[in-house]
This record gives structure tokens, sequence and C-alpha cells, in this order.
């Protein structure tokens, strides 16, 4: 005789297909600014991270691929990375031992290759509604212009759909209108200090340009421990100086809070 | 008079004396200027299964324990014996010989044989065939040795031995057990002329009538059948209709009711498909082709039919069914094992691996499969060897050694393919830097670590051993005062290797 009980098992299969799985939040680790976020950032939210400059881009990749690494840590579904397989990105390629390095696990990891933008989201969307990936990274420099409101909007909406964490890390495009639950401003921060004056872990200066449903103009600087897999407060540790590439817009930060 | 029926019995057998080594060095395993051998442990003790040239003329001969082969060679280099490798280059060797014959046959460890019984004139004669198939087989890089004879046996004995004659031979081209080879040894004989001159009956009773048996088919009054290999015919479905038919509907209904036929008959060899293409035939004799790929062997009609659906739609030109397609055929070129697995209460082993290989199959079909890529690398130090990316259909486990707890990343996240050149300010030639130009910016570093010195490998330059190894490569870890983290290194050693190292950007830190 069958129990009923076992036939109950909710499978993961069902993800997407069935009811709406309730959000989880994920906590970035450093305890202030969890606090800031109410808990953390929307588990199957939309996210974005913005270059505070040009030569930022990597830092806005660092930190999202950082938020990546916690999400997987948590749902245990592999990463899909998209990418530009045209244009400056081309020239620079992930690199796995450096992805190791990060706490990233190159079998679970997955990258995509993609002409343009166009076929990124496209991509992007795709995976996201298949709910097979538990996070997918959205790597677009320059501008994109198809990546408006609507498609955004897509994006949220697939990604609370089938419990999927997206990431869209930009560099060289200025913060537009869109349905993001959280957006940053990201710079390069000086590492925190370590003896003999060598380079130490990353670390990023944040800037939350907009939460949904919660407060923005949260600025601080964290870095990246990957042995514990968080983020940590890098400030204390900088005897609270900031850092020198600190870019600040704070009427703009208002204008781009009424637009989302 | 008589005429006689069919032609004299003809066999061609191909010899590869060196197929292991040259497999390795094909594979470029190995550099092409050192001794190697292959090794498998055996009886506990890791001995040379094969060596190459190098290494046999140095002395070193299979069946040697490795250690005793290094105390004679200290430079041999060793690779592990894979002999999956070699079975399937001897099977490509055996289809290359289809060329000649339908019949034509492996013949393990090194071996081809191939029955030539009137074939042979097709190639100009024997002499003709023979330079030919030594000339193909030889364009894959392999050597060979060619050798005709009536019976297969009397061909492979003169591939593997050499000479014109059977009777030449000597007493190991029999292949007969080793005890009976001992045995002959010690009864005086040492070829195989002196054996066949004997009476057969007290050869018989004294070495078994297997010998007898053996002889028969070495001096050609034997034959014995062979056993052709015949790849299996691709799974095909087909279905004609007896009205054309147009709507898209209708025609993804067969393709579907086709996958299914497919499906069947795949479960009947245990195997799922990797590729399937559909061939629609337009009744104005025009014939539209589908083929989609999958990452991992399928049957399940349904899944088809989504990566067909997702082809249709990324079609850069549309179906036109014209006035309707005459019949649909659908072909399994390339399938692998696939066992079927027990549907029960528990799912499947991993519900999200299955899913992801589901999606990246969607996204090859739109994409392209050379758009997804996975990490990938060599046991390497040179960094664009250690880590690289790689189709994600390859099959290639990458483990990167684990980090080091408490260390910062000592790798970058991207790396600079190929690195770009920059020019740095350095308190001495060969210290570290202090500023550089990149991307028409100056960066003052206020944090470094290094260097980091990486030797070029030799080993892989055409001249390396020459005195030309190549430059070594000083890495420096390097943080900006803007906060931004660099790899960079010094191509060269100062003084030592050049008076002007050049500097260069390899990768970007978080």
């Amino acid at each position: 005789m069958r129990s009923d009980s076992i036939l109950a098992i909710p499978s993961k299969d069902k993800r997407g297909a069935g009811a709406p799985v309730p959000s989880v939040l994920l906590a970035l680790g450093a305890e202030r600014v969890d606090a800031e976020l109410g808990g953390g950032l929307k588990g199957d939210g939309l996210h974005e991270f913005y270059a505070a400059r040009g030569e930022d881009g990597i830092s806005a990749l660092g930190f999202a691929l950082g938020v990546a690494a916690r999400r997987q840590a948590q749902d245990g579904r592999p990463l899909l990375w998209l990418r530009l397989s045209k244009g400056p990105a081309a020239r620079a390629l992930p690199y796995g031992p450096g992805l190791a390095e990060l706490g990233l696990s190159p079998r679970q990891l997955t990258l995509l290759l993609l002409p343009d933008g166009k076929a990124l989201l496209r991509a992007g969307l795709d995976a996201v509604r298949s709910g097979a990936p538990g996070v997918v990274l959205l790597d677009m420099q320059g501008p994109c212009p198809l990546l408006d409101l609507t498609a955004s909007r897509r994006l949220a909406l697939a990604a609370e759909e089938t419990g999927t964490m997206v990431l869209l890390a930009r560099g060289g495009a200025r913060p537009a209108p869109s349905a993001a639950h959280s957006r940053w401003e990201v710079a390069a921060a000086p590492s925190p200090a370590r003896e003999g004056n060598m380079p130490d872990a990353p670390a990023f200066a944040l800037t939350l340009l907009r939460h949904r449903g919660g407060r923005d103009g949260l600025a601080c600087t964290l870095a990246w421990d990957r042995d514990g897999g968080l983020f940590c407060d890098a400030q204390g540790r900088e005897d609270g100086q900031a850092p020198a590439s600190r870019p600040f817009h704070p009427v703009a930060a208002n204008d781009w809070r009424e637009a989302g | 008079m008589m005429m006689p029926l069919a032609s004299a019995p003809l066999h061609m057998a191909l010899f590869l004396p060196w197929l292991p080594s040259e497999r390795a060095l094909l594979a470029q395993a190995v550099a092409p200027d050192v001794p190697f051998a292959l090794i498998e442990k055996q009886r506990g003790a890791l001995r040379l299964v094969a060596v190459d040239r190098r290494a046999a003329r140095l002395g070193l001969t299979p069946g040697l324990p490795l250690a005793d082969a290094r105390a004679r060679v200290p430079e041999l280099v060793s690779l592990p014996h894979a002999p999956e490798a070699d079975a399937a280059l001897l099977g490509k060797v055996v289809r290359l010989c289809g060329d000649f014959t339908p019949m034509a046959a492996p013949d393990p460890p090194a071996g081809v044989l191939c029955d030539m019984t009137g074939c042979a004139h097709l190639f100009g004669g024997k002499e003709a065939l023979r330079a030919e198939a030594a000339r193909r087989v030889g364009a894959l890089g392999l050597s060979v040795r060619v050798a005709l004879a009536a019976t297969g046996e009397a061909a492979l004995a003169l591939a593997r031995f050499g000479g014109e004659d059977v009777r030449a031979l000597p007493i190991e081209a029999l292949a007969a057990g080793e005890d009976v080879r001992v045995a002959l040894a010690r009864a005086g004989f040492r070829t195989l002329g002196e054996l066949m001159a004997q009476p057969s009956a007290p050869l018989a009773a004294r070495f078994g009538a297997e010998l007898v048996r053996l002889l028969a088919r070495l001096a050609g009054e034997e034959g014995k059948p062979m056993t052709p290999h015949r790849p299996p015919d691709p799974v095909r479905a087909e279905m004609r209709f007896a009205e054309p038919v147009g709507r898209t509907g209708d025609v993804l209904d067969a393709i579907e009711a086709l996958a299914g036929q497919a499906a069947l008959l795949l479960a009947r060899r245990g195997e799922g498909g990797r590729a399937f293409a559909v061939r629609l035939h337009r009744s104005d004799g025009h014939v539209a082709r589908l083929t989609v790929e999958t990452g991992a062997p399928t049957r399940d009609p349904a899944l088809l039919l989504r990566l067909l659906r997702e082809r249709i739609d990324s079609l850069a030109d549309p179906l036109d069914p014209g006035f309707g397609y005459d019949s649909i055929d659908l072909v399994v070129p390339r399938a692998d094992r696939l066992e079927e697995r027990q549907q029960g209460l528990t799912q499947e082993a991993d519900p999200a691996e299955r899913d992801m290989a589901a999606l990246l199959d969607r996204l090859a079909v739109r994409h392209g499969a050379g758009a997804i890529l996975r990490l990938a690398g060599e046991d390497s130090h040179v960094p664009e060897r250690a880590g690289h990316l790689a189709p994600y259909r390859a099959e290639t486990p990458f483990d990167p050694p684990p980090p080091q707890a408490g260390e910062p990343p000592t790798r970058p996240l991207l790396l600079l393919d190929p690195p770009q050149q920059v020019e740095v300010l350095a308190s001495v030639p060969d210290g570290p830097p202090r500023l550089f130009r990149w991307r028409d910016r100056a960066w003052r570093i206020v944090r470094q670590e290094g260097p980091e010195r990486i030797a070029p490998e030799w080993w892989r330059r055409a001249d390396g051993h020459d005195g030309n190894p190549g430059l070594s490569r000083d890495y420096y870890r390097a943080e900006a005062d803007s906060g931004h983290r660099f790899w960079l290194f010094r191509h060269g050693l100062y003084e030592r290797e050049t008076s002007d190292p050049r500097w260069y950007v390899h990768g970007l830190f978080a």
C-alpha cells in the first residue's frame, strides 16, 4: 500500500509550474549592512550592480559573483554566467583558477558567450524561466538600450516564478529605470590592510541606489571573505577612512529612486 | 578445361608496430624528442607496456619494470597506458581499410586484417595495393607494415615479422601458446619452414592438433573465415504520406510519431541519441534538413520535439512547405549508451543537473553549441594553460587546487587574452613595479606582492632544449591607489634572459 505522505513529497521539478515559492532572503554576511537591508537581498529577485566608472566593471562583476557564490551555498543549483563574446569583454575571459579562489566551484558554473545584448537578454530570460540554474548572471559591458523597464520586469517576474536569483553586472552604462529589487553602485576599494603591504581580499565600495520596499542611500565598504563565504565590513579595518575612489551622487540617487 | 570458379584467396594484413607510442605523439601528450614509455601496473609493479622508437633504440623493451628502465635511461618519460585509445585509433584504421574491401576487421592489439580476395586488381595489383594501403595509413601519422598472403594468419605473421616467405619466419610467429613455442624451441626448431617440413601426424601427437591446423593456415592450405567489422546501421524512422502534408502542426505530429519509433529502436539497442536529423522531403524534390544535438544521450520524444521547435523558430529562412511534404524521415547519426533507468518513487539521481542539461541543449540549438563553455584547465604552471574555456560537451573535469585558507586570491578573476603590454616604472630594472600606464591612465601602485616566477615550458618548444627555452615571467599582484588590483608580469629576467624586459597586464582581480 502506498502511503500518502510519500506521494506528497514536493518535487523540485515542479518549481515554476505550481505555486510560487516563498521568497528567501540572502544575507550578505556583514551584520550592519544586512540589518539596513532588512535581512538581506531577495533570493528570487533581480539585482543590478553598476560600475561607478569605466574601470570599475571588474568590481561590479566581482561583487555580483560574491553574491552568486553565497546564493549557490544557500540554494545548491548551478550558476549560469552570460557574457558578451564581442567588444571589450572578449579580450578578458573568466579564469577558472581565479574563480575557484573566490570560492566558486568551476563544476557548478557554465558560461554562455553571446554576440549581442539581444541574444544575451533572450538567453537570460530563457534560463531564468527554465528554473534550472539557481543564479543567472548577466554580465553586460556597455550600454544596452534593449534592457528597458519591460525587459527587466520580465526578468524579475520570471525570477520570482522559478525562485532564481538574477544578477545584472553592468559596466560603462548609466543606471536606468528598471524593475530591479535592488540596485547598487560598485567601485573598487583598497583591500583591507595586511602585513607586508600586500594586496588582500577583494573589497568593494558600495552605494545602494535603490532597494524596493526598503531604505536606499546606504554606503558601505565590504570585503569578500572567501573562507567564510561571506562579505564582511571593511570599514572598521580602514579606520573609518573613506576609500579614495568613492563617487557620490546624492541628487542623481533621488532621480533613480523615482524612476524605478 | 576447367576454369577456376573463384579467384585465389588473398588477405592483406596491416601491422602498426608503434601504435601506442605514435598515438601518444599524435595526441601531443609528450614532446617528440624525448624517449618515453607507456606504463601499466602489472603484478604489483609498474611495467613498460609499450615504448617509442627512441626508447627502443636505447634498449628498453616492453615488460621491463619502470624502475629498471629509469635506472638505465633516467630521462625516460612515462605515460599511462591507454588501451581504449589505442583500440579507437585501430578502429579508425579499420574504417579506412573499408575503402579497399568490405571485409576488414581489427586484429588487436595492433593489427588489421582485410580479405582482399578478388579486389586487388581494382587497385592496380598487389604491389600497388600494398603501397596505397601504406600511404593512406601513413597519412594518419602511423608507421605501418603491410603484407599480402593467401590466408589471414600468414599475412598477419608476415606483417608482424617482416619478410616475404612464411617458411623463413621464426617460430615466435606461430599464434600458439607460450608452452608450445618453448617446447618447439627445445626440440630444436627455429623457423616455420623446418616445422612445415615435418610430417604432421607426429607433430600433432607431440604438440597437439591445434599446431598442425595453425601450420596449415600459415602455409596457405587452409583458410579461416573472418568476421568483418561492420558499423551498425544508424537508427532511422520514416513516414510517407499518401497526400502531401503542409501544416506545421501536422508536420510536428508526424515528427513526434517518428521520434517515438526512433525511441523504441534506441531503447532496444540500449542507446540514446546525441544528434538527430530530420529530413523533410517536399513534393518538388527539395529537402529541408533540421538537425539538433543534445549534451547527454536521450530518447525522450518530448524533449526532441522541444529542441526541434526551437530549431524551427531560429531558422534564418523559415520552413516553406510549398505544396507539402511527401515524406519525412528521422535519422540518429550519433548515439551513445543510455541505460534504462528505474522509474519509481524516488526521483532520478539529480533532477537539477538534468534540468540544466536540458536548458543548455535548448540554448545550444538557438545560439550554437560553441557559445556554451565550461571552465577547464590543465596541470600546468603557465597561467593560460592552467585555466581556459572548453566546450561544455567536452568531458573535462576541472578541479583546481583548493585555495589556501586565510590567503587572498593569487589568481585573477579575468584573464586578458592576449596579455596587454604596458609601460612600467620600477625603481630597479628587476624590482617590483611602481607605476604603470594602461588604458590611457597612470596607475600608481601602493601595494604589491611578488615576484612569483613562472619558468617557460621549454619542452613544448621545438628548439626548447637547444638553448632557446623561452622567457621566464615574474608575476606581481599589484594594487593601485584607486583600489584596483592587477596581475602584472615582467617578461624575461633582466640581464639573464633579456636586457630590456617588457611588462604586461595579464589579469584583473576583483
